[in-house]
């Protein structure tokens, strides 16, 4: 690939049922462009479960994934309210969700171990009050 | 084995797409955060969930079918979304634990012929 392939994406806050739109774009459009099964797996769990705890978490935020030769970057972006403790977040079966998240099926506390486990690298800036920007990447070999 | 071999063992009933695809291993379990990263390219996935989010997870997933047990239905917005998605959903009045023996004795039965 001579130039980087860029997608970005507003995701709405609001609507929980469509929640999950964007990384099934990306997973179609990586598809498309000849990535291996395998890698679009890891990515489309990383984004799934980013995308919807900027939908639970943080009332939406905007989503860019950069595919170069080497690897996929994908950077979620929200106003919500930060994350306090991101070590305790970051551990299995950690969550906040209320009641009426989980009878949805989530709040089982395994979205950020995920997105760790099936990236290469992952980042996560956050300020209270100010917002999340979670970066990842995922190697193309 | 195709997922249409298991309709009447399984007393299944299908909401939503093709139950000709070829299935390869199970998953059961209805947290989604826990199915993303559990449920196969190919796998059956067994839950009660069913909202659209379900979809969501099957299609990234590569499901091959969503089996919901104990007779849930799917709610409109999933059926719509597992329409437009193309993702197969069964229904079956027997639980997540039936299920799985019927399906394991159905395989075993399958590999012995
Ligand atoms: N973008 C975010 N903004 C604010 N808080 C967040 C954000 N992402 C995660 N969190 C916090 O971190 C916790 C753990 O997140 P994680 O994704 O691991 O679990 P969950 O979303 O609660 O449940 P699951 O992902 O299993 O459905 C959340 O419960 C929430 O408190
Ligand atoms: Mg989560």
């Amino acid at each position: 690939m001579a130039e980087n392939v860029v997608f970005h994406f507003d995701i709405d806050g609001e609507d929980f049922s469509s929640a999950g739109g964007a990384s099934v774009t990306v997973k179609k459009k990586l598809r498309q462009l000849g990535i291996d099964s395998e890698q679009i797996r890891r990515v489309a769990i990383a984004m799934y479960e980013g995308e919807i705890n900027m939908v639970i978490h943080a009332s939406g935020g905007t989503a860019d994934v950069i595919v170069s030769d080497h690897e996929i970057t994908i950077v979620l972006a929200d106003h919500g309210p930060g994350i306090p403790d991101v070590s305790l977040a970051m551990q299995e079966g950690y969550s906040t969700a209320r009641d009426h998240i989980r009878s949805l099926g989530f709040g089982a506390g395994m979205g950020l171990p995920n997105m760790k486990k099936y990236t290469d690298s992952m980042k996560i800036e956050t300020e209270l009050g100010r917002g999340t920007t979670i970066t990842m990447t995922v190697n193309i070999t | 084995m195709k997922i249409s071999d298991l309709s009447a063992f399984l007393e299944l009933r299908v909401l939503s797409g093709d139950p000709c695809r070829e299935y390869d291993g199970v998953y059961s379990g209805d947290f989604l955060s826990r199915a993303m990263s559990r449920v196969k390219a190919d796998n059956l996935w067994i839950t009660i969930m069913n909202n659209p989010n379900v979809i969501a997870v099957a299609s990234l997933t590569d499901a091959a079918a969503v089996i919901l047990a104990e007779g849930v239905t799917l709610l409109p917005d999933a059926q719509n979304a597992a329409g437009k998605k193309d993702v197969c959903v069964l229904t079956s009045p027997l639980s997540a634990y039936e299920l799985c023996v019927r399906i394991h004795e159905l395989q075993k039965s399958h590999a012995g012929v």
